[in-house]
């Protein structure tokens, strides 16, 4: 009694008010709820970024942009929307839903917590100044080098790099401190009885996804470390001169860079798993392959990065061991696709908007694997290799894959954040011109890669016009359809049809016993799962 | 607020993860400032050192008085635990990154330099009067002629050094676990000094090495990746001096019971991790 009445003054005590309660807060879903609108700023600066390259390429010739500032566009769309926009956007969601679905009080760190939050802004800002700096006077050259940031380029490019450098390692500090507390809190602060194999889909994903930042931005921190002290400190790590070997660089990065896809596309996974199963009525199909599907995805991932690098004249065995690793990955993926498929089958299925997503994730992203298999193959590769079709390939992957499945995320989970239904019609709306936009930009690029476009570069042949038109307005149509997006999600916040505790009939799991929205401290009780 | 809970702690609003941010960010862009040569990046940088270390006291004396409180329950503990097990974990991947640097530039970029293997091309048209070896400043020979450290000089020496520091922590925990003050803090202050040492050892070897070995940062491969090994592997042995002498107060103060003394255990860790780290160094770098 009196244990439950101290704790009791104690939440009292600790729902503060005004700016203290965002800017100095411990509270999981605060956190949250700004990582969330953080990402959601940065999906837009992404997307306008996005479309100043696309109406630069809406016809040949160079009309907006500099060669150089399309190619610093091209490196802050890519960083800010990995960076920026997918990877707070899932950390985000961790955050609000992890310990509401493990029934934890909070995240196991909560100051941790919330540092890991705010180092994203230092970086965002540290990024807008990588980007500014060249404009002022006596500021250097642009970051022209795409967020791959390879040497010699990046060692000749201005102190923006600098910037750039110090951005990346915000960013592994912020990336490492979150993954840190996801893993500590799954691993010990669920509920009595949720053993490992009941957690939820979307937390195994989550699991997976942080041991592999754990791993690899360690790696990159010293590989753009090193790329600091080639640059300002005479050092020979990627001079051949010196003995060096700029090709080492790739290898760092891609190191860190090919599970990082990874890291993008899990969590979204784990957003689909759930939602299928709730839109089905069913249970996760094969739960059990899934979450074994989802570590070798992670442990295969990480030996396989030099097949971003076949043209770079690896030996023979090399590119074969990495080819056939690469294709290996096609297994697990695979038969995590197919789970989703099954759990349908025979399942009595609406389609809200959630579930629109999750179809739509299948379709495209299953084109963006297929596509995958074809850059994966080293004979093919050679054509594709930096041409408009690995651009196609990879938006495939990414959008579908990683950035779906966070707007599904966003309509499962927002009657749950906020209180009230978002509206459904509006929603739909969303979703079709989005999908259709999405399509139609990225499409025609396939077609554009295997004629001879190649990318990274402001200016084309005629030949390449029609399709570039066609990509234009698609990414127009797309870009733009974030303005219902956003409305909705305002429209939502302000108000609505009232959520009940349990938003979809079908839906399953401790985060549905609670309240919509939940209290601040939720799981005061810790429940028990039978 | 002051009695035991069974629930876990959810500590109240804290401004200290904002202004770390801030410390941190004022820091970089101080460096950032200051290897272009602007003047006002000192500024910055000074800033975000010193409210870095404010905030350290400020952060830990809360944790620490939480812990006085008994507001720390066992999973808060294990919590602590977990955390700083895998941040060690991520340190140790920011090595493997140095590590595996060396290991590529040794036996894939040197020896392609040299003509060996099926790329080379580089040494064909460019570098044919380069022969493969190690150490070596490159084809270039960017930096001009040095010599290697030799590895039974002071680097041997360190390497006794920073073993027996892992010895007198142990004996320090071993002090505590017994309630012997006398040992604990004894024990402590030995690792302390042996830890300076180390460092001052290695800043005479630096010296050493920039005025008569010609061995500097600009000596092409070796001596890059001697300094940048080298130079972390010490950056890690101060921060983990200062962890040392942040617990050392703590022990005169009598924060530590045998049972509950996680800050010490984080801190031997630590200094066990970086002692493992030169024994690595200590073969690959100077030995090999």
């Amino acid at each position: 009694m009196t244990n439950e009445a101290v704790l009791h003054s104690h939440i009292e005590h600790a729902k503060p008010t005004g700016w203290r309660r965002w800017v100095c807060s411990t509270n999981h879903k605060d956190i949250g709820t700004m990582y969330m609108i953080f990402a959601l700023i940065m999906l837009f600066l992404g997307g306008a970024s996005a479309l100043v390259i696309r109406a630069e390429l809406f016809m040949p010739g160079i009309q907006l942009t500099s060669p150089d500032l399309y190619n610093s566009l091209v490196t802050n769309h890519a960083l800010i929307m990995v960076f920026g926009a997918v990877m707070p956007a899932a950390a985000g969601m961790a955050n609000w839903m992890i310990p509401l679905m493990i029934g934890a009080q909070d995240m196991a760190l909560p100051r941790m917590n919330n540092l890991s939050f705010w180092f994203l802004p230092a970086a965002a800002i540290m990024l807008v100044l990588a980007f500014i700096v060249p404009f002022i006077p006596g500021g250097g050259t642009m970051v022209n080098t795409g967020w791959t940031l390879y040497p010699p380029l990046s060692l000749q490019v201005g102190m923006s790099m600098d910037f750039l450098i110090f951005t990346v390692h915000l960013l592994g500090i912020s990336s490492i401190l979150a993954s840190i507390n996801i893993i500590v809190t799954i691993l010990g602060n669920r509920a009595p009885g949720m053993t490992l194999m009941k957690m939820p889909i979307f937390v195994w994903s989550w699991l997976v996804t942080a041991f592999l930042l754990i791993l690899i931005m360690p790696i990159l921190a010293g590989a753009v470390t090193m790329l600091l002290f080639d640059r300002n400190f005479g050092t020979s790590f990627f001079n051949a001169a010196g003995g060096g070997d700029p090709v080492l660089f790739q290898h760092l990065f891609w190191f860190f860079g090919h599970p990082e896809v990874y890291v993008l596309l899990l969590p979204s996974m784990g957003i689909v798993g759930s939602i299928i199963a709730t839109f089905s009525r069913k249970p996760l199909f094969g739960y059990r392959s899934t979450v074994f599907s989802m570590m070798s995805i992670g442990l295969i991932g990480m030996l396989v990065w030099a097949h971003h690098q076949y043209t770079i004249g690896m030996s023979l065995g090399a590119v074969t061991y990495f080819m056939i690793g690469t294709i290996l990955i096609s297994i697990p993926v695979g038969l995590m696709i197919f789970n989703f498929i099954a759990t349908m089958w025979r399942g009595s299925m609406t389609f809200e908007t959630p579930m629109l997503f999750a179809i739509g994730i299948i379709l495209m992203f299953s084109f963006g694997g297929f596509t995958g298999v074809m850059v994966a193959v080293i004979p093919g590769d050679i054509q594709y290799h930096d041409s408009m079709f690995v651009v196609a390939h990879f938006h495939y992957a990414l959008i579908p894959g990683a950035l779906f499945g966070l707007l599904a995320g966003v309509f499962y989970w927002i009657p749950k954040w906020t209180g009230y239904m978002y509206d459904e019609k509006l929603g739909k709306l969303f979703f079709w011109t989005s999908i259709i936009g999405f399509n139609l930009t990225f499409f025609p690029q396939h077609f554009l890669g295997l004629a001879g476009m190649p990318r990274r570069i402001v200016d084309y042949n005629l030949i390449f016009t029609e399709f570039n038109v066609i990509s234009s307005i698609g990414s127009f149509i797309y870009g733009l359809s974030h303005l219902i997006f956003l409305y909705i999600i305002i429209k939502t916040i302000r108000g609505g049809k009232k959520a009940d505790g349990k938003v979809w009939e079908g839906a399953k799991g401790l985060e549905w016993e609670l309240s919509s929205p939940p209290e601040f401290h939720s799981w005061s009780k810790t429940p028990e799962i039978k | 607020m002051t009695a035991k809970q069974e629930d876990y702690y959810i500590p109240n609003p804290s401004p200290w993860p904002f202004i770390t941010a801030t410390s941190v960010f004022s820091t970089l862009l101080g460096l950032a400032l200051i290897i272009n040569d602007l003047f006002f990046g000192g500024i910055f940088l000074l800033a975000g050192i010193l409210l870095f270390t404010y905030l350290l006291f400020e952060w830990f004396g809360d944790v620490i008085e939480e812990n006085n409180l008994g507001l720390h329950s066992k999973k808060v503990d294990s919590a602590f635990r977990q955390g700083m097990i895998w941040f060690i974990a991520s340190e140790v991947f920011f090595f493997i990154s140095f590590f595996a640097s060396l290991w590529y530039i040794r036996n894939v970029s040197v020896e392609w330099l040299g003509g060996t293997g099926y790329l080379s091309a580089t040494h064909d048209f460019l570098y044919n009067q380069f022969d493969a070896q190690w150490p070596t400043a490159g084809p270039g020979a960017v930096g001009e002629g040095f010599s290697p450290m030799e590895a039974w000089g002071i680097p041997a020496l360190n390497t006794f050094i920073l073993l027996t520091s892992g010895a007198t922590i142990t004996w320090a925990h071993w002090g505590l676990k017994t309630e012997n003050r006398k040992l604990l803090v004894g024990g402590l202050i030995t690792t302390i000094i042996l830890g300076l040492i180390f460092v001052v050892m290695q800043a005479w070897e630096y010296q050493d090495a920039y005025e008569h070995l010609n061995l500097t940062l600009r000596s092409g491969v070796y001596g890059s990746t001697f300094y940048i090994l080298t130079g972390f592997h010490g950056l890690h042995v101060i921060t983990g001096s200062i962890m040392l002498a942040s617990i050392l107060g703590r022990s005169i103060k009598g924060h530590f019971s045998p049972k509950s003394h996680f800050g010490f255990e984080a801190v031997a860790w630590y200094w066990h991790f970086v002692d493992v780290v030169w024994l690595a160094l200590f073969f690959l770098v100077y030995m090999l």
